[in-house]
């Protein structure tokens, strides 16, 4: 007799490259100039060093698809692959199937921060070191030191830990709106980056948020055997010989970073960090070792369709990508919820 | 084959003492059953074996101190009262959680660590439950998984917390049966807290009566389940009839249960 183990099957990875490579001929194809995917393989080809391909290109279309798509298609892989691994690491980590990564007031302290720098007209939000971004990755990581700091004085239980992260997600909302109230004139541009959005300008987004990203790739992959571990309970774990406590401390550290990193150049995008994985869970299954890797494809590749349909949608207009994700991801998720009828919860 | 001792064994918890200086000496292969009145520390003292609360006091196992969780998790499995089953792991993944210990949370399945999970559901009979998953189970199937589980652990001691519970009486036997089984070919050294007294009473070499967070008396069943003791401890009204297999506690008729 034999028996498998929970592993990430070939075909479940194929089907997440699949995925991104899609997504990623999708973004960089359709727009209010069409490109063939062809000339965008050879334009993308010529890119690189030592190899020369002429794509058929003018100077302005290889222009548009290196300079303006490329970028925004690699910050949403890389935006929508934290998210979504970030989500899974923390349902895994606290056991609850609504963990999202801004559980521990992430979004609120990310909103705060980037609330006081627009109200006192620091930046505009976008490029490398402007204030916006900074601030609110400031704010996000304050307020998860908070709440590990509140929830380490109730006890360090798990529900502590999570009624921390509410009560300090609160109190920051609170401020943001105490600081938004006395600067309402600038409501419409705090409002509009709360939506989130995946704009660049150049390559600043994506080479900020790179090395968190690996950080909490690396890291996530790591331990996505010992959140399979977590998932029979602090106290069972505890007698399979591990240390939950501190693995948990390590994968929502790397998870917070990521997370914070995201919303930092990309503003709040909800849904991806809940729904992703849960889609991921039913369709292949609920071990973390292949969930976590899953993740990472299948949340990239769903963040850069989604924002291939933000900006193409309403031409020449912009829908808020947060939008987007909720009105595409709700429905697509009752859908495979259907399909399956698998228990994962 | 390491015995387990605690000396003057102590938890509490806010300010509340638990357990007051328990002394136990659990000689290697022994199967100890630990009776008490909801409340009285049985789990507790499971807990502390197993370190997973905080106590004071000593406890050894084989004359050593056992503090590394890895290290203790080599020594002894652990089968809960109410096992957390996460959603959606399959047979195979819950027996090879045993194998933590052994592979550390970093490490991979090894070929030794599928071959006794391999032989752990074989000896068990759950070869073909491998692939289910485990809350698609009846509950003695399950109870049976975690006992895969804890024995894939491959430690010489095994600390069962109320393990028949939520079973019919046919699979209490057949799971106290496959314990004792078990513990004959591998000469495990088992300790159970237990609230059905006759099955205290059948399976196991002694019993020890837990109340108020002290050891109150410990022997063999007729030494142990007596009347008195059930009366005084327990506060039932029972009676105790012989039998060749040990004493079978029935409860007695009362005034108020006949009116």
């Amino acid at each position: 007799m034999t028996i498998e183990t929970a592993r990430l099957q070939p075909g479940a990875l194929a089907a997440g490259v699949g995925a991104v490579l899609v997504a990623v001929v999708a973004g960089l194809t359709i727009g209010p100039v069409g490109i063939a995917p062809k000339s965008v393989l050879f334009a993308l080809l010529d890119a690189l060093p030592g190899i020369s391909v002429d794509s058929g290109l003018s100077g302005l279309h290889e222009a548009i698809v290196q300079e303006i798509r490329l970028p925004r298609v690699v910050l949403g892989l890389l935006v929508g692959a934290t998210l979504s691994m970030s989500g899974a690491a923390y349902q895994g980590a606290f056991r609850n199937p609504l963990a999202d990564p801004y559980l521990l007031g992430i979004a609120a302290g990310a909103g705060l921060g980037a609330t006081v720098a627009i109200t006192q007209n620091l930046g505009d939000g976008a490029g490398f070191g402007d204030p916006v971004p900074l601030a609110a990755f400031a704010g996000a990581l304050l307020a998860v030191v908070m709440s590990y700091g509140a929830g380490h004085i109730g006890g360090r239980s798990t529900a502590s830990l999570v009624l921390a992260g509410v009560a300090v997600a609160s109190f920051l909302t609170a401020c943001q709106t105490y600081v938004l109230q006395a600067n309402s004139d600038a409501f419409r541009e705090v409002y509009s980056w709360i939506l989130g959005r995946i704009a660049t300008s150049g390559w600043s987004e994506p080479v900020v948020m790179l090395p968190y990203f690996v950080l909490a790739v690396a890291v996530l992959l790591r331990y996505r055997r010992a959140l399979d571990i977590l998932a029979v309970g602090d106290e069972e774990a505890q007698a399979l010989g591990i240390n939950p406590r501190r693995v948990r401390i390590h994968v929502v550290i790397a998870a917070s970073l990521g997370a914070a990193a995201a919303v930092s150049v990309s503003g709040l995008i909800g849904f991806v960090g809940i729904i992703v994985p849960h889609v991921v869970r039913l369709a292949f299954g609920a071990s973390y070792r292949i969930l976590i890797p899953l993740s990472i494809l299948f949340g990239g590749a769903f963040m850069v369709l989604a924002d291939l349909a933000a900006r193409t949608l309403v031409e020449p207009a912009e829908l808020p990508i947060g939008v987007v994700t909720a009105f595409l991801g709700a429905p697509f998720f009752v859908i495979v919820l259907r399909s399956t009828r698998r228990e994962v919860w | 084959m390491p015995s387990i001792s605690t000396h003057n064994l102590v938890v509490e918890f806010g300010g509340t003492s638990i357990l007051h200086g328990i002394d136990l000496d659990i000689p290697a292969g022994e199967w100890l059953n630990i009776i008490g009145p909801n409340g009285a520390g049985k789990t507790t003292l499971l807990r502390s074996l197993l370190g997973t609360i905080d106590h004071g006091g000593r406890i050894e196992f084989g004359g050593a101190v056992v503090d590394k969780p890895q290290d203790r998790a080599r020594i002894l499995a652990y089968v809960p009262q109410s096992p957390v089953i996460p959603p959606g792991m399959f047979v195979a993944d819950y027996v090879m959680l045993g194998r933590t210990p052994h592979r550390g949370v970093f490490g991979r399945d090894s070929d030794t660590d599928l071959g006794v999970a391999v032989d752990v559901l074989t000896r068990l009979d759950l070869a073909g439950f491998a692939e289910r998953e485990v809350r698609s189970l009846s509950g003695g199937e399950r109870q049976r998984v975690v006992l895969a589980r804890a024995l894939a652990q491959q430690t010489d001691i095994l600390l069962l917390d109320e393990p028949t519970t939520a079973l019919d009486l046919g699979h209490q036997q057949d799971v106290l049966d496959l314990v004792d089984d078990l513990r004959r070919e591998r000469g495990l050294t088992v300790v159970a807290t237990l609230h059905d007294l006759t099955l205290a009473a059948r399976y196991g070499d002694r019993i020890s009566v837990i109340a108020d967070g002290r050891i109150v008396e410990s022997g063999t069943s007729t030494e142990v389940l007596t009347t008195e003791t059930i009366a005084k401890h327990f506060g039932a009204n029972v009676r105790i009839i012989d039998d060749p297999d040990g004493p079978v506690i029935v409860p007695a008729t009362t005034d108020r249960s006949r009116s």
